[in-house]
């Protein structure tokens, strides 16, 4: 019963969030086109489909995604495997403060989870397919996908870390944006757009509440941390460090492209 | 009927593929790793069945009514040669996108909570409710502008580089005076705006514009409308949590 009105109730919401998008097509389609939307019956079923679709996307992420994410950083975070992480690499600790390192299993699931979610991610190996077709054959689909998702999963175990010893979250990504940008005017001009896109490309509709759910976890278990301030920011490394791999990745192939015609010339 | 049967499960099986990285991954952690036995398994189970068919119906209804009609108009537009509809449906694309889009709903909700218990907002449901609804706004108002100066970019061929540059500075400056309560949430709107409404109607708009404009190569100038929808809501977001405490 309570399933039910908690569907009820949030198919309402989403009601309310898809209108706006439906009324911009109406206004645009008849006052500024001026014709008639073609396959009308047919738009306005996918509609439906789409609120049916969020509605229940909505009530899957509250009772599996974000609980998962949760349950998997308080796990992770479980003093007992914290202190089996703290003798191997034996560092004494201070009343309940544990050294970074214990934590390592945390690390190593960010690194998995990030690199598995993100290199078979639609939206990047369409992107990819589309980068072999610019560069010609220089860059290929494999090596961009490698590229993006070792991005991901770095910067997503570099989040954690940063969670793990509280540092503030702007200085990782200021240092990661003058990264960017320094290797923004060395790249490849051809790859520069679609490296920005694909920061934001990879973080996927299932892999961002997850992870969103892993940082609040995590700021809630690890003593000292607070949600509020901690909490946030997995998602925001997962999209940029993309944006440096891909770039390291075209400077590298362009190198060693170069280096081979050089070496044919001689 | 049998077809959109066939097309449904087609749909549902590509979608739990992509959730299945997840689940291996998760599972491997829980049986190797952690062994522990876990609450509401059951519970758990029910939920990953929803995402799953709350994303094939989601998937399925934008590829019928969305999509198409999306792209069509992103087509129309470009080649209608008018700047000003152009510059409104641009803002109008970004802003209702970004306000469908699930992930940033879930997301603001979450945020709303954790300010609620950290005593940045009062706990209570309506106040609750209206800084979720602003963050939210914020976000789809900031994307809505992202798209415009892309669009613009487009247009005019500005350089794509500099004016990415020039938008981390400004989020390198907002950082000094931004509350710290905000940064955390307002670095990952920026990658929480770009999922699955947003991206391939933006895509559409600006391929089908740098198609229409001679001059101009799709695949150089296409790209890049993303880059902005990444970087806008980072600035607006620290200033909206300037704005609130």
């Amino acid at each position: 019963m309570s399933l039910l009105s908690s569907f009820l109730e949030i198919f309402l919401d989403t009601f309310w969030d898809v209108l706006p998008i439906a009324l911009i097509i109406v206004f645009f389609q008849l006052a500024v086109i001026r014709r008639k939307l073609p396959d009308a019956h047919r738009v306005i079923i996918g509609f439906f489909y789409v609120l049916l679709g969020m509605t229940l996307f909505l009530i899957g992420l509250e009772k599996a995604l974000f609980p998962v994410g949760r349950l998997m950083a308080e796990q992770l975070t479980n003093p007992e495997l914290i202190r089996k992480g703290q003798a191997m690499f034996g560092a004494v600790s201070e009343d309940g403060v544990f050294d970074w390192r214990a934590y390592y299993w945390v690390y190593i699931f960010a690194f998995t989870i990030g690199a598995s979610t993100t290199i078979a991610e639609p939206a990047l190996i369409a992107v990819a397919g589309k980068a072999n077709q610019i560069s010609g054959g220089t860059i290929s689909g494999w090596g961009l996908r490698i590229a993006v998702a070792f991005g991901v999963a770095v910067g997503i175990t570099l989040g954690c870390y940063r969670i793990v010893t509280g540092a503030p979250v702007h200085y990782f990504i200021i240092v990661g944006y003058m990264l960017v940008v320094l290797q923004t005017f060395r790249a490849p001009k051809s790859i520069i757009p679609l490296a920005y896109d694909s920061g934001g490309v990879t973080t996927s509709t299932v892999t961002v509440p997850l992870v969103a759910a892993l940082g609040l976890g995590l700021a809630e278990s690890v003593p000292g941390r607070d949600p509020m301030i901690d909490g946030f920011g997995l998602i925001a490394f997962a999209s940029l460090f993309p944006i440096a791999s891909v770039l390291a990745y075209a400077q590298i192939t362009e190198y060693l492209a170069h280096r081979k015609e050089k070496k044919s010339l001689e | 009927m049998k077809d959109a049967l066939h097309n449904f499960f087609l749909s549902m099986l590509s979608c739990g593929r992509d959730l299945l990285p997840i689940i291996l991954v998760i599972g491997f952690f829980q049986i190797v790793v952690i062994q522990q036995p876990i609450e509401n398994f059951m519970e758990m189970i029910v939920g990953t069945f929803f995402v799953v068919l709350g994303l094939t119906f989601f998937l399925i209804g934008l590829e019928m009514g969305l999509f198409p009609v999306g792209e069509s108009m992103a087509n129309a537009l470009a080649r209608k040669g008018s700047v000003f509809w152009l510059i409104a449906f641009s803002f109008a694309l970004g802003f209702g996108t970004t306000v469908a889009e699930p992930t940033l709903i879930a997301i603001a909700d979450e945020a709303a909570h954790v300010a609620a218990e950290g005593g940045m907002i009062d706990n209570t449901e309506v106040r609750k409710n209206s800084y979720s609804n602003g963050l939210r706004y914020t976000v789809a108002f900031s994307v809505g502008l992202a798209i415009v100066i892309g669009v613009l970019r487009i247009l005019r061929g500005w350089p794509i580089h500099l004016m990415i540059a020039g938008g981390y500075v400004v989020v390198v400056i907002m950082t000094g005076f931004a509350p710290k309560e905000i940064i955390g949430i307002a670095y990952d709107s920026g990658g929480v705006t770009t999922s699955t409404v947003t991206v391939p109607l933006v895509t559409a708009l600006g391929i089908g514009l740098a198609s229409a404009i001679r001059g101009r190569n799709p695949m150089l100038d296409g790209f890049g409308l993303i880059a902005f929808a990444s970087l806008t809501p980072i600035i607006f977001v620290m200033a909206y949590g300037i704005a609130v405490t």
